[in-house]
């Protein structure tokens, strides 16, 4: 019975250790929550689908794209807004509306701590576009 | 629970009656649905490549360059990462059968474009595990290259050495990018299209284009007034290994 002191506080260091990821985050929560400093584009005020929507389906969209447009043949994209679109990445995302993907995309995806997207290893940014001659 | 007859009758007329309601309703519901659409028109993207004509230009390679500059094809210095969209082999590779001791002295080196075939019935599509390659309505045999795996089936089943592996990054390899086509990645099998981009836009292949003796004709098989058709009528063509029951779409007019 005389270890009880050390029992008890090995538990309480055991179970402090174990929830340092809960009382840390609730220490920070303000840091936590804070949106990532994403660069919106500057020259246009409208995406091809509300921004909400995007910001938690267009990994769906981009892909509903991509199978529609390889598979499908079918290249453009009706907006709820009525405007069409072509399911191009590099021409209707990247070079057209977001110039700097890092400083839109790869700061989502950092922030998210989603890996980086593999959609560059093919499809051109406007770095790459802008390797091509005029 | 005792059943009398009187209600066993009434429940089995009352299932009777369900069981004949739904198929009505499912009847009169399918006949409403039927699609409306005509047949598509057939339509086979076919392509001749002119021997003859080909060899007015001595060592032209416009074609190639066109086809290579369109879809940031890479060039690599050591053969075993050659990527090949269109390209040339001698005369004697490609129809090893098609000569004799003695015409071999004049065709035999003479340099003759090859391309993926875009076959009928294509070998690579019936091994692609991951349906990542098919052909299309419009016959020509295209890549999913998100799918692809890089398993190189494909590559094994092709009898005409039309698909390539990128064994390492393409990118440094291409000199100027057509942002509009994307590059490959490491680890994917790739080959000629058809210019399916092209044709979607409502142009011809590249290399068809840049063809200055015109010795590339580009055309609807199934369409009897073709200028493809016409040419396959009006000279003696032939496929790369028809014997294996691929279906080429590529024709040599010799």
């Amino acid at each position: 019975m005389s270890d009880r002191p050390l029992i008890v506080a090995g538990l309480t260091l055991f179970v402090g250790l174990v929830s340092t990821p809960i009382w840390h985050g609730a220490l920070n929560r303000e840091a936590a929550l804070a949106a990532p400093p994403i660069k919106l584009p500057a020259q246009e005020k409208q995406c091809v689908a509300p921004a909400l929507y995007m910001r938690s389906s267009h990994m769906q969209l981009l892909e509903q794209w991509r199978n529609e447009a390889v598979r499908d043949g079918r290249r453009q994209f009706v907006a709820l807004n009525g405007e069409t679109y072509n399911k191009d990445l590099t021409r209707t995302c990247l070079t057209g509306c977001h110039t700097d993907r890092k400083e839109f995309c790869g700061r989502c995806h950092d922030y998210a701590g989603v890996a980086d997207p593999n959609c560059w290893n093919c499809h051109n940014d406007s770095q790459m576009a802008s390797r091509s001659t005029p | 629970m005792k059943i009398t007859r009187k209600d066993f009758l009434r429940l089995s007329g009352l299932g009777f009656l369900a069981v004949a309601g739904r198929k009505a309703v499912r009847a009169v519901a399918e006949r409403s649905f039927v699609p409306s659409t005509p047949p598509a028109k057939p339509v086979r993207w076919g392509m001749a490549f002119d021997l003859d004509k080909c060899r007015h230009k001595d060592g032209c390679n416009r074609c190639i360059q066109a086809c290579h500059s369109t879809h940031n094809v890479p060039q690599f210095a050591d053969r075993a990462h050659e990527i090949k969209w269109i390209w040339k082999e001698p005369f004697q590779n490609v129809f090893p059968a098609a000569q004799t001791d003695y015409t071999r002295e004049f065709y035999g080196n003479l340099p003759v474009l090859l391309a993926c075939n875009h076959c009928d019935d294509p070998p690579c599509q019936d091994v692609c595990p991951v349906d990542a390659t098919w052909r299309r309505d419009d016959g020509v045999v295209t890549i999913d290259f998100h799918r692809c795996i890089g398993c190189r089936y494909c590559m094994a089943a092709c009898p005409y050495g039309a698909r390539s592996f990128n064994w390492q990054d393409p990118r440094p390899a291409i000199a100027t990018v057509n942002p509009d086509f994307p590059t490959r990645t490491k680890g994917v099998v790739e080959k000629c299209n058809f210019c399916e981009e092209r044709l979607a836009k409502g142009h011809g292949p590249a290399c068809a284009e840049s063809c200055e003796e015109k010795a590339i004709v580009f055309g609807d098989l199934e369409k009897p007034d073709s200028e493809l058709r016409q040419v396959l009528r009006s000279r003696f063509a032939v496929q790369r290994k028809p014997e294996l029951g691929t279906g080429p779409s590529v024709y040599y007019v010799v």
